[in-house]
């Protein structure tokens, strides 16, 4: 019986006057299809509606948690991450690390929170901003100190100079030797050395 | 040519780079010194921090900002400061939901709530590293009802150098320190404190 009715490039060719007045089993089809589009819809949307949270609500595993717990550290425990931590207080936090992962939260997003609720402090590892600093930059400073120093220790040594600053270097002394009109004046504790320097230049 | 161009002290040649050379030689110690001052000083700061201590009956009780929980407020206000509590005895109460000895003393703090509450005295509940969750449901096991808060960032227990929970801070309406309590606070001690300080 639907076959029956006009298809619908048929209707689209009416004159203006003749959509008016709708034929019963014209309006029956239009009723029928329009059901199965909503019906149809109304599935699409009910498995998107199923399907979202079924993808928000995966299990998270101890592993899961532990992955976010191992970079955290519970005050009252201090230094026991909280992956490892027996004690109700981090039971809980772990708890709630698991929750918030249920929720969707990025690691970031719990570390924060924890921050925000429990201090820095929580952090495994400190952030790079205001004194906190100070624990990534002094070690490299030190590295960087240390070579430098060995650096010029070596120099030193390559120039055969003397290990000791207070004492003359060698260009200073040939100089002296020279009597070169460019050598600054010599100091008065150097005096000494100077003059036995001469006095092996003379032999 | 090059005689007419003014010397620099580049140009110059031995005895600057000499003077230089020298004054490099003396940056070394400069720079060892410098380093162990720094490491000292930092060290000092350290041990002055952890050097810090609770303190003691006759102080002034370190004033602190709280967010109380929403059905926790004092005087439905979302969020208060110690000192806007001045003129009230103040109880103030450090527990965890996770802290077995904070259940001992929880019915006698908020039965103490019910019967001082409208004279002048402020129960103040500090929920220490406490799931907020968990806060809630130890609450609400308990039946309590005077205000409470987290300790957000733990800036409240730091400030009062808790060594652990539970503990109790008894202020005056000076705002002063009178007792401190480590433990579960006794009957005895709540009653016979609270009644000296209303006293006053």
């Amino acid at each position: 019986m639907y076959n029956d009715f006009p298809n619908r490039s048929d209707n689209c060719r009416r004159s203006p006057s003749a959509t008016n007045v709708v034929p019963v089993p014209l309006l029956v089809q239009w009723l029928h299809s329009s059901c199965i589009f909503l019906l149809l819809a109304a599935c699409a949307g009910a498995l998107l509606l199923i399907a979202v949270p079924a993808t928000a609500q995966e299990p998270v595993t101890d592993d899961d948690v532990n992955d976010v717990a191992r970079d955290l550290y519970c005050p009252v425990c201090e230094n026991t991450p909280l992956d490892a931590c027996p004690t109700q207080a981090c039971q809980d936090w772990r708890d709630e690390i698991r929750a918030q992962l249920s929720q969707g939260r990025s690691e970031h997003e719990i570390q924060q929170y924890f921050v925000d609720r429990y201090g820095v402090e929580v952090l495994a590892q400190p952030p790079f901003e205001g004194f906190n600093m100070l624990i990534w930059l002094l070690p490299i400073l030190v590295v960087v100190l240390a070579a430098f120093l060995f650096w010029r220790y070596l120099g030193r040594l390559r120039e055969g100079a003397p290990p000791t600053a207070d004492e003359p270097k060698k260009d200073d002394t040939a100089m002296v030797a020279q009597g070169s009109a460019q050598q600054p004046p010599p100091a008065a504790d150097e005096d000494d050395y100077v003059s036995r320097i001469e006095k092996e230049v003379r032999e | 040519m090059n005689e007419t161009l003014p010397r620099t002290p580049a140009a110059t040649g031995e005895p600057a780079a000499a003077e230089s050379k020298r004054l490099n030689i003396r940056s070394g110690p400069i720079l060892v010194w410098g380093g162990i001052l720094l490491f000292l000083a930092i060290m000092g700061w350290g041990l002055l921090n952890a050097s810090a201590t609770r303190p003691e009956a006759g102080a002034a009780a370190p004033d602190f900002q709280m967010q109380f929980f929403d059905d926790y407020r004092w005087k439905d206000l979302p969020a208060s400061n110690l000192e806007d509590m001045r003129g009230n005895v103040v109880v103030l109460n450090f527990w965890a939901s996770w802290c077995v000895e904070c259940r001992l003393e929880a019915e006698l703090l908020e039965n103490a709530w019910r019967e001082y509450g409208d004279q002048g005295v402020v129960f103040l509940g500090i929920a220490y590293v406490d799931a907020e969750p968990k806060s809630l449901a130890y609450m609400q096991e308990y039946g309590i009802t005077y205000p409470n808060a987290p300790d957000l960032g733990s800036e409240i227990s730091e400030s009062y150098e808790i060594t652990g929970v539970p503990e109790t801070f008894f202020v005056d309406r000076e705002g002063n320190i009178s007792r401190v309590v480590i433990g579960p606070v006794s009957d005895d001690v709540l009653h016979s404190e609270l009644a000296q300080l209303l006293e006053q």
